[in-house]
Order: structure tokens, then C-alpha cells, then sequence
């Protein structure tokens, strides 16, 4: 089952790579689309017999026996939501590129391929099949970024990305081989080392494989000071690309550390949980206060988006800090990680997919370029408000929920730090409402640079329909949590024991 | 002497159907016109497809000595096969380039008994017999080096010869004070007379002989023949040079390190890590600022020896450094192949001419990203799979800081491959060289060229994808 959601997408993608290229872009992004609502029913078949504990849908077959190496598949509350987040972020794109007019064929071909390994990522078991979706993941969004990008600065960009993120790659591959390498006999499955826990005794080999792993992830997710391949990478990629980058390529971080980190370095995790917290918090500040200065709108999101990672790491530190009493707060701060990184994905991409839209238009990201949208495109702006009233944790939306469960969480554990994040909640809130404020109300004004067509129309269906569906998703998670939260919880229960062994 | 000695030649059989059909290929060669030659061909691939059958067969038979002097085990089993598919591939890539061409026998020919050499070196159990299969891997390939006789393959025959020569008797040097500290030749007892004879003077006769190896695998300091001559001979020549003789030396030095020398007495673990260090990092460095394509495979294959001999400073400490050597030698075999027959297939030496290849090219710009990449160590190929188990096996045995230089090397060599991947990808810049002329011309051209680069990049994926049974296969005995 899993293997067919997994593989669903390579599969359309070698069967489309047959037809001529010029059949049009409604041929391709069709097919896209449809694979995408297939997916997406098998992933409800998943999410409707997901056992209470354990993993469901197991996959397991010999793939390099020598080396303790299979095809291990498996879902629970962890990677389940993160799934379903890949399948309604891909096909959410595939509706918004209905008119791609670029080498369509190219184009969807490549979304197809990055949609089999994302959704890979998020269900692997086995530490080098993990690896090997997160390298692919690299490759493939480097030619959507360098393909489709704006010309040169691009290929800097993508080159950039690859580059740092390649490197990342590595160590958490030197990482995974000094985890394997721990175990009695070597294996790189994750549940069996989950079992058998072979660093549980800390130490330096221990901290130096949190380390390499914690670098590896952290450069993806990314932190605070490993992020500065991020806001060029956005900046440049198309729209499409920079919702996938953001929406699903960064939680592939985020989830390495409560699939791979967390429960099999316990002790480690817990030695330096602090430091977690630390790296955590310096990103939300960082973030919220370079995103206050950005002129530029990709940038700004791009920029918010290592903010919102940020109350991720805070919370997932916070449940390392293991106390006598503490059970139920790190149970908040871990659910309220898992749920952030579902939160974010549906509200950044949606602001993402927004900010391309404008560009469509206005061929520009300035925000000071933008005036008064909201008496010419109203859809536009009112889906945009919804999006940064969401992204800046107003109660209502999923972000909300996600952002009070970890500080909730974290509060008691780590007092300061917790207090010094929510100052980044207020960053955010006063740089999203200068940006809507500026954009959106005032005089009508758009860039008048040659090239800018004429009219300036509001979202179209097929925006609409992308983006729409985003954001209702966001505030459906904000007033009733308990859908999603429901799963998440015996999932982080589990992982909050692993850690605390 | 070793009284149970066992001399049957049967057990030589894929050795000798490369050594009869090279001295059969001359011969028919010298009396058949030249536009049959392609008789020559047919009867080398039938030797290398007989000789596979032979391995396979051979296999299946426990580990054993002949003649005393050639170990029969995994690895030369493994070799064997290696080399054999190597040359079978070689030989469909050269078709294009030597068909019709005065001396394609010669080609053939010189092709076979440079394999037959990297095969012998690899098996070589003794050092006398090291000695000989090293010039029997050497003075075939300098003649092909010069086989074109253009100006700069002359040069490039010139150079490889020159270093040859000078490293030859480095290691006929090397070999005799070996043989004098241990008063023996065969490794088992080398080893023994080396634990009782004075380690200074192994240690002096091993570097002199690791010199020799060195030239073979084209690793640092030995390396500086490589760029000039896989830019100054035609593709098909450059991935032979590039590939035979470098999967039996560095299986020759992981036998000789690995059972000869005791690490105890002469501390050669430091020493092949130190070797590749600086191959892995030189190669890299000066594979920048290339603009030659071939000139840039050329140094990307000193690295690559860089990563292959991290599992030859481990031999004997981590029980998977053999087989991590030798599923990381079939995956290189493939992938360079794979790189040098896409530029055969095009016939472009420069970066710049592979822009726009995925518009006219699709599946050969898609072949070349596999096999770039695949150097790189992307999964799911074979060099992927290979590295990780070298990683392992270092980690294994102690030489974790060797890793993290591999690594860090790993994503420096990401850099240049990717100068050449991208711009085939552009669409912007293949307007100018979107010419009638160009379309479609490499395609009818070199057919075979396209035809051996598709495969082996295919099977470079196929390799990784599959590389469980492999591992089981080279791991078996280990």
C-alpha cells in the first residue's frame, strides 16, 4: 500500500515521459492533478487503519542484507500527517501550475518525481532509505530551482542549495553509518535500533553522532546559522518549487530529528537539549527580526519560515528535558513540534503560491511596489490576510494550536527561552500586518516596469482552487484540533518515552 | 616449498582465453582486410563472454593457490569479472572510433593484455609474480596511450611511458629489498620474514613498491599522467587507461597490504590514508578550473582512487573493506565508462558544448547526469552503495577522520560535476548550438559510443538498486 502511494507519482511520471511535449500543458498538469487525488484517497485508506500504537502499513523486504540495509516502510502518528500534508501540498500544486506554460512536460515530470521521494522520506524505516529520498529530494528540486528559476541568479541559487544541503546530506550520512556502526550487529533500520538503543550510555562516539545528524538535519530544516542557502533558494525558485521547498523539503529536517534523533540518541538528545533549545530560539528571533527588514516578499516569507522551524527545535529540545513530573508538558511541547510542522507546511506554501500569483501579475516581489490590492483583487487579498493572520499564530488557525502547545510545553522546562520565543510571535504579527497593510490597503499601485501587462486580474479558478484549499485546511485544523491531534499524540507519547528511557 | 602446489591450468581459463584470443586476434588481424576487421572484435567480446562463463564457473570452487604464486579468492574471482565486463564494454565503445581505422587490431589486441596484466595484478600472490603482471599491465597500455598518433597522444604515450618506466623500476627496487628483508617472495611468508627482519628497510621497500601501485591506480603522487592522457587520446582509450589497470592495482595493494605486510611492523594504515587524502583532495582541486571535459574526468578519477583506497587503509581491520572495494570498483568501472562514452558519443571536449544536450539529446543528457552524479555518490547508483560501505568499513577501522575528509571532498567534487550537468539542462543557451548541422549528428555517428553510455549508466543504477546480491556474492568468503 504504501509502496503504491510512494511510487504512484514515479510511476505516472514514466508513463507520461512517453508522450510528445507538445500536447500541452492541460495533458501533463491533469495527470499530475489526478494522481494527486488518487494519492490522497489511498492516504485516507492508511489514515483509517493507522493501529492505535506501532507502525501501520509495514513494508519489509531484503534489500543489502550484508549490510543491514532493507526496504522498511511503516507509518504511525509522527510521519501519517506529514504524508497527507505531502499529497495536499503536491496536488494543490499541480492545480496551480494548470497553466504552466514553461516546458510544461519537463516541469511535471520533475514535481512527480520530487512527490515519490517526498512522500518516500516521510514513510521510510531505514535510515538509508531515508537518505536516499532526502539526496534525491536535492537533486531534483535543484533543477526545479536552476530550470525554472529567473535566469542566472538562479543557477547561483540552486548551486547554492546543492551545494549546502549536499553537504548536509553527508554528515547526516557520516551519522547514520556511526549509528549503524554502534549496534552489535550493524543495521541501519530504525526501529530495531529504536529497540536495541546502542548509544544508551552518551558519551563522546554518542555526541559526535547527534552531532554530524543534528548538523545534517539542521542545514535542511534550517537553523539558525546553517539557513543562509534559504532565502536565495526561495527568492529564485518558481513558485511552485518554493512552496514544495518550504511546505514539504524543510519538515524532511524537522521529522529527522523526531523519527532519527531523538529516539535513537536518547541519552544525547537529552545531554543537550539545552543546546536544542538554544539553536531553536536564536532562530525564531533571527528569523522574525531579518524577515521585519526584507523589502522583498519571497524573502520575507522565506525568512519567517526559519522562524516558524525555530518553535519547532524549541519544543523538541524541551521535551529532552526530562524531570520527575514533566511527563505531560513534554508530551505538549513534542505534539505541538509535529503539529507546527503540519501547520506550516499548508500556511507557507498557501503564502508561497499567493506570492506567485502577485509576481504573474506584477512581475515583482517589492512589497513597495504593491498598493491598494485589495480594491482591484480582492480574492487575492482576502486569501492573502487569511494566510498571514494564520502564519502569525491567530487563534482560529492551525498555527495558533501548534505555536501554544509548545510554549505551553515548554514554559516549565526551559522559562527564559520559552519567553524569548514568543517575542517572536510578535515580530511576526507586526511584519505580516506592515506587509498586508502596505500591499493590500492604500492607493492602487503596481509596478510599472515594461513587460508588466495591462490588466491586473484577481486569482483565477485554478489559484483559487490551489490555494483556497490550503488555507480552509489551516483553519479547520485551528478550530478543531482534535482531528489530527488524535493521532499525533500516542505517536509523541511513544517518542517522548524512547527519549526518556 | 609449498609441497601441495596445485598447477591446473583449467583454473586459469578466463586468463587464457584473454591471452589466446589477443594472440589469435593478431594473427587473423595481420591477414584480414580491413574493413572485416571487425572479426577481431567479435572474437575478443566471444573471449571476454567465455571468460565470465569460466569466472562464474570458477567461483563456485574454494579458495586456492596455483603455481604458488596466483591466490584464487573472492577478489580475483570479482576481478576477473570486473576487468572482462570492463574490456566487453570497451570494446563496443571503441567501435565508432576504430572501425576502419588502420591499426584497430592493434586496439583490440593491446586492450586484451592490459586487462590480462590488471587481472594478473590482481591475483598476484607472490612478488615476483606482482613484478610481472605489473609491466604486464603497463606495456600494452603505453602502446595504446600512443595508438592514435595524434600530436598529443604522442605526448600523453610519452609521459605515461616515462613515468612508467621510472615507477617500474621504483617497484623492481622495492621488490628486491622486500625479498631481502623476508628472504621469501610468497606473501604468507613475506609476512613472517618481515615480523623477524628489520622494519626500516620494509618499510623502504614497501613505499617503493606502493610507488609503483600508485602509477597503476593513478593516485597521488603518481597521478600526473592521468589528466594529460585522458585529454590527449581519444575517449575510448582514456576510459580504458582510466579504468583496467586501476581495478588490479588497488585489488594488488589491498592483497599485498592486507596479507603481506603486518601493520604492526610497518605502519602502512597512516600511510594509504594519507594517499588518499591528498588524491581525493588534488584530484578535486584541479578538476575546478578545468574546461576540458576529458581533462576533468581525468582528475575526477584520481579522486575516485582517493575514495577506493580508504577500503585499502582498512584491509584486514574492517571485515567489510573487501567487499566495499570491490562493489566500489564494479560501480566505478561502470560510471566511468558510462562519463567517458557520453564524450565519446558526442565528440565535444568542451563544457560549453554540452549545453542544450537534454533538448537534442535527451536520454544521452539524462545518461550523463546518472553517471556524473553516480561519481558523486548519489543513491540509488552503485557508487552510492560503494561508498557507503567504504564509509563503513573506514568508520570501522578506526579511520573515522578519513571519512569526514571524504565527505567534505565528496560535496567540493559536487561542484564541478555539476558545471558540466547543468548547462546540458539550459535551455537559454541552446540557441546557438542548435544548429541543423548538430542535430541529430552525434546520434548516427556513434551509435555504439550512445549505445554503451546508455547501458552503463543504466547499469551503474541497476547495480545499486541490486547491490545486495552483489555485496552477498564479494562478501561470501570475506
Amino acid at each position: 500500500m504504501l509502496s503504491l502511494i510512494v511510487f504512484l507519482p514515479a510511476l505516472v511520471a514514466a508513463a507520461l515521459s512517453v508522450l510528445p511535449a507538445r500536447l500541452g500543458p492541460s495533458v501533463f498538469t491533469g495527470a499530475w492533478t489526478a494522481t494527486g487525488l488518487v494519492q490522497l484517497a489511498l492516504v485516507g485508506a492508511v489514515w483509517a487503519d493507522l493501529p492505535a500504537t506501532g507502525y501501520g502499513a509495514v513494508e519489509r523486504r531484503e534489500w543489502i542484507p550484508s549490510a543491514g540495509i532493507s526496504y522498511h516502510l511503516g507509518v504511525d502518528g509522527l510521519s501519517l500527517p506529514l504524508l497527507a500534508l505531502t499529497v495536499v501540498l503536491f496536488t494543490a500544486t499541480a492545480l496551480y501550475s494548470w497553466r504552466q506554460s514553461d516546458r510544461p512536460k519537463d516541469f511535471v515530470l520533475l514535481f512527480l518525481l520530487l512527490q515519490t521521494v517526498s512522500g518516500g522520506l516521510f514513510v521510510s524505516l531505514d535510515l538509508i532509505l531515508f537518505f536516499l529520498f532526502f539526496d534525491l529530494s536535492i537533486v531534483f528540486m535543484y533543477f526545479v530551482i536552476a530550470g525554472w528559476g529567473t535566469g542566472a541568479p538562479a543557477r547561483e541559487a540552486a548551486l547554492t542549495f546543492f551545494l549546502y544541503t549536499f553537504l548536509g546530506s553527508l554528515a547526516l550520512l557520516v551519522g547514520f553509518i556511526l549509528l549503524a556502526l554502534a549496534a552489535d550487529t550493524p543495521t541501519f533500520d530504525i526501529p530495531t535500533l529504536a529497540a536495541r538503543n546502542p548509544l544508551a550510555g552518551g558519551g563522546t562516539y554518542a555526541a559526535l553522532t547527534l552531532l554530524a545528524i543534528g548538523v545534517g538535519l539542521g542545514v535542511k530544516t534550517p537553523v539558525f546559522p546553517l539557513h543562509t542557502w534559504l532565502p536565495p533558494a526561495h527568492t529564485e525558485a518558481p513558485a511552485a518549487g518554493s512552496a514544495i521547498l518550504a511546505g514539504i523539503l524543510l519538515k524532511m529536517g524537522t521529522y529527522g530529528f523526531v523519527r532519527i534523533a531523538m529516539p535513537l540518541l536518547p541519552a544525547s538528545w537529552r545531554q543537550f537539549a539545552l543546546a536544542f533549545v538554544i539553536v531553536g530560539v536564536l532562530s525564531v528571533i533571527w528569523g522574525a527580526l531579518v524577515a521585519l527588514a526584507q523589502e522583498d516578499l519571497k524573502r520575507m516569507i522565506a525568512y519567517t519560515s526559519v522562524n516558524h522551524m525555530g518553535y519547532v527545535l524549541l519544543g523538541l529540545g524541551a521535551a529532552g528535558m526530562v524531570s520527575a513530573d514533566s511527563e505531560h508538558a513534554r508530551e505538549l511541547a513534542t505534539t505541538g513540534a509535529v503539529y507546527q510542522m503540519v501547520s506550516h507546511g499548508l500556511i507557507t506554501a498557501a503564502l508561497f503560491l499567493l506570492a506567485g500569483a502577485l509576481h504573474d501579475r506584477g512581475h515583482s516581489y517589492a512589497i513597495s511596489a504593491y498598493g491598494g490590492l485589495a480594491t482591484r483583487i480582492p480574492r487575492f487579498a482576502a486569501l492573502f490576510a487569511v494566510a498571514a493572520f494564520a502564519s502569525l499564530g491567530l487563534p482560529g488557525f492551525s498555527g495558533f494550536i501548534a505555536e501554544f502547545q509548545i510554549f505551553a510545553g515548554a514554559l516549565d522546562a526551559v522559562p527564559l527561552s520559552t519567553v524569548i520565543a514568543v517575542t517572536g510571535v510578535l515580530l511576526t504579527a507586526a511584519l505580516f500586518l506592515r506587509a498586508t497593510s502596505r500591499m493590500l490597503t492604500g492607493r492602487f499601485r503596481v509596478p510599472d516596469t515594461p513587460g508588466t501587462p495591462r490588466p491586473f486580474p484577481d486569482l483565477r479558478a485554478p489559484e483559487l482552487l490551489a490555494i483556497g484549499p490550503l488555507l480552509l485546511l489551516a483553519t479547520l485544523l485551528g478550530l478543531l484540533p482534535r482531528l489530527v491531534l488524535d493521532v499525533i499524540e500516542p505517536a509523541a507519547r511513544t517518542l517522548n518515552d524512547l527519549v526518556a528511557r | 616449498m609449498d609441497t601441495s602446489m596445485h598447477s591446473d591450468p583449467i583454473a586459469l581459463a578466463p586468463e587464457i582465453a584473454l591471452l589466446i584470443s589477443a594472440v589469435l586476434g593478431l594473427l587473423v588481424g595481420a591477414w584480414t582486410p580491413r574493413r572485416r576487421q571487425w572479426i577481431v572484435h567479435a572474437l575478443a567480446a566471444l573471449a571476454c563472454v567465455a571468460g565470465l562463463a569460466a569466472t562464474v564457473v570458477s567461483a563456485t570452487r574454494p579458495d586456492e593457490t596455483v603455481f604458488g604464486t596466483y591466490v584464487l579468492d573472492t577478489a580475483t574471482h570479482a576481478t576477473r569479472a570486473i576487468v572482462l565486463l570492463a574490456v566487453l564494454a570497451l570494446i563496443a565503445l571503441c567501435r565508432d572510433t576504430v572501425a576502419g581505422h588502420k591499426r584497430e587490431t592493434e586496439f583490440v589486441v593491446l586492450l586484451q593484455l592490459g586487462a590480462l596484466g590488471a587481472i594478473a595484478l590482481a591475483g598476484a600472490g607472490d612478488l615476483i609474480m606482482l613484478f610481472a603482471a605489473f609491466l604486464l599491465a603497463s606495456v600494452p597500455l603505453y602502446a595504446l596511450a600512443g595508438w592514435a598518433k595524434q600530436g598529443s597522444a604522442t605526448e600523453a604515450a610519452l609521459k605515461y611511458y616515462l613515468a612508467g618506466a621510472l615507477l617500474g623500476v621504483t617497484t623492481a627496487a622495492g621488490v628486491t629489498v622486500l625479498f631481502g628483508v623476508a628472504g621469501a617472495t610468497g606473501y604468507g611468508r613475506v609476512a613472517e620474514g618481515i615480523s623477524r627482519g628489520p622494519a626500516a628497510a620494509a618499510a623502504v621497500g614497501l613505499i617503493a613498491v606502493l610507488a609503483g601501485l600508485a602509477f597503476k591506480a593513478g593516485a597521488v603522487p603518481a597521478h600526473f599522467w592521468v589528466p594529460d592522457v585522458s585529454d590527449g587520446t581519444p575517449p575510448p582509450v582514456a576510459a580504458a587507461l582510466t579504468t583496467v589497470p586501476k581495478i588490479g592495482a588497488l585489488v594488488a595493494l589491498h592483497r599485498l597490504l592486507g596479507t603481506a605486510i603486518p601493520p604492526d611492523v610497518v605502519d602502512w594504515r597512516l600511510l594509504v590514508a594519507v594517499l588518499a587524502t591528498a588524491s581525493m583532495t588534488l584530484g578535486n582541486l584541479a578538476a575546478f578550473a578545468q574546461s576540458s571535459v576529458l581533462r576533468l574526468l581525468g582528475y575526477s578519477t584520481v579522486s575516485q582512487v582517493g575514495y577506493l583506497l580508504m577500503a585499502v587503509a582498512v584491509a584486514g581491520q574492517a571485515p567489510l573493506a573487501r567487499p566495499a572495494l570491490l562493489l566500489y570498483l564494479a560501480a566505478y568501472a561502470l560510471t566511468n565508462i558510462a562519463a567517458f562514452a557520453v564524450v565519446a558519443s558526442t565528440d565535444q571536449r568542451t563544457l560549453d558544448a554540452y549545453r542544450g544536450l537534454f533538448r537534442r539529446d535527451p536520454l544521452l543528457a539524462l545518461a550523463l547526469a546518472v553517471a556524473l552524479l553516480g561519481l558523486v555518490g548519489t543513491p540509488p547508483t552503485g557508487v552510492f552503495v560503494g561508498k557507503l560501505e567504504v564509509f563503513t568499513a573506514a568508520v570501522d577501522g578506526g579511520l573515522a577522520w578519513l571519512v569526514v575528509v571524504a565527505a567534505v571532498n565528496t560535496v567540493a567534487s559536487l561542484f564541478y560535476y555539476l558545471r558540466w550537468i547543468a548547462p546540458c539542462f539550459h535551455p537559454a543557451g541552446s540557441a546557438d548550438s542548435d544548429r541543423p548541422a548538430d542535430e541529430g549528428a552525434p546520434r548516427t555517428a556513434n551509435r555504439w559510443a550512445r549505445g554503451v553510455a546508455l547501458t552503463s549508466a543504466a547499469l551503474s543504477l541497476l547495480l545499486g538498486l541490486a547491490s545486495g546480491v552483489v555485496l552477498t556474492a564479494v562478501g561470501a568468503a570475506g
